[in-house]
């Protein structure tokens, strides 16, 4: 079952929903508690037109991205997960035409919140482009059901209070 | 003057981003389109493009307020996320705390329904120094 997710699902959640996909990215494989994700380079991610690199934006939403798979690498199992807090260093600016890999690991896991370091680069981890620390709280039970976000203001109101 | 600025970013089109000017203060807006949705089972926008909203949103606001030859570069970024994002529309507002020579320190907010209910708030230091690269 553990391995059934980590080979079948993980890459599914590494790439399968809408803006993920079109990013364009690409699950890269898991080394023991150390995931990987890559962005393949295109014109229309790039921040400054005038340099070509890409835009930090993409680059904290592949951190944020990169770390939420490390938290269910660590869970070993799919559970919903939401980013509490997220911060990202820039040290240099990613190289204009190159891929950017991510790679994170969740080096505390308590019941309730994962605890994650990320970073990336083009070809060495130990020359990032950025590097994040990150919090993300794991779902109880009940959270999070499908729709959630789709009832309206009133009715949430009054689940809540249920 | 700005409106152009964003449209000129790939990535700020590639999230569709508008902007909005009111005196010397911008609101820029996300609309919501299918391929910012990060989680399809709430379903909710992904924390990255409402991040990357934000960071959008506080260098368009720096490059309004401090206009240099380059656009601001981010040095590091915290975001706090607070609800998540519904199906609909994003609105970002920045707020330069300090601009000193070289570096600005920006706090920015991105709301849904009404601003005093935001989804995720920005903390972010930026280098505004032309002349970065050239050593």
């Amino acid at each position: 079952m553990t391995d059934q997710f980590l080979t079948t699902l993980l890459p599914q959640l590494a790439s399968g929903a809408a803006h993920t996909h079109a990013l364009g990215f690409q699950y890269e494989g898991l080394d023991a508690d150390r995931v990987r994700l890559r962005v393949p380079y295109r014109a229309d991610l790039v921040g400054d037109p005038e340099t070509g690199v890409l835009a930090g934006g993409l680059v904290t939403t592949l951190l944020d991205h990169v770390g939420g798979l490390a938290v269910w690498v660590g869970l070993k199992t799919y559970q919903p997960i939401a980013t509490l807090d997220l911060r990202v260093d820039y040290m240099r600016a990613a190289i204009p035409g190159r891929d950017l890999i991510a790679e994170a690991r969740c080096y505390r896991l308590t019941r309730s919140i994962g605890f994650v370091r990320a970073w990336a680069f083009e070809d060495d981890p130990a020359d990032p482009v950025a590097a994040a620390q990150s919090a993300y709280v794991i779902s109880a039970e009940g959270d999070h059901r499908a729709g959630a976000n789709l009832r309206a203001k009133s009715s949430r109101t009054a689940g809540d209070a249920a | 003057m700005t409106a152009p600025l964003l449209d000129s970013l790939p990535y700020a089109r590639f999230l569709g981003l508008r902007t909005q000017l009111n005196g010397d203060a911008l609101t820029v807006v996300m609309p919501f389109a299918d391929h910012l949705i990060g989680n399809p089972m709430l379903p909710a926008l992904h924390g990255g493009s409402t991040a990357a909203l934000l960071e959008m949103t506080a260098v368009a606001q720096v490059s309004l307020s401090y206009p240099r030859l380059r656009l601001p570069r981010p040095i590091n970024v915290t975001v706090a996320y607070l609800r998540s994002g519904k199906p609909a529309d994003v609105f970002a507002h920045a707020r330069i705390n300090k601009a000193g020579r070289r570096v600005a320190y920006v706090v920015a907010e991105a709301w849904q329904e009404t601003r005093d209910q935001p989804i995720a708030s920005l903390t972010a230091h930026f280098l505004l120094d032309d002349n970065d690269n050239a050593t």
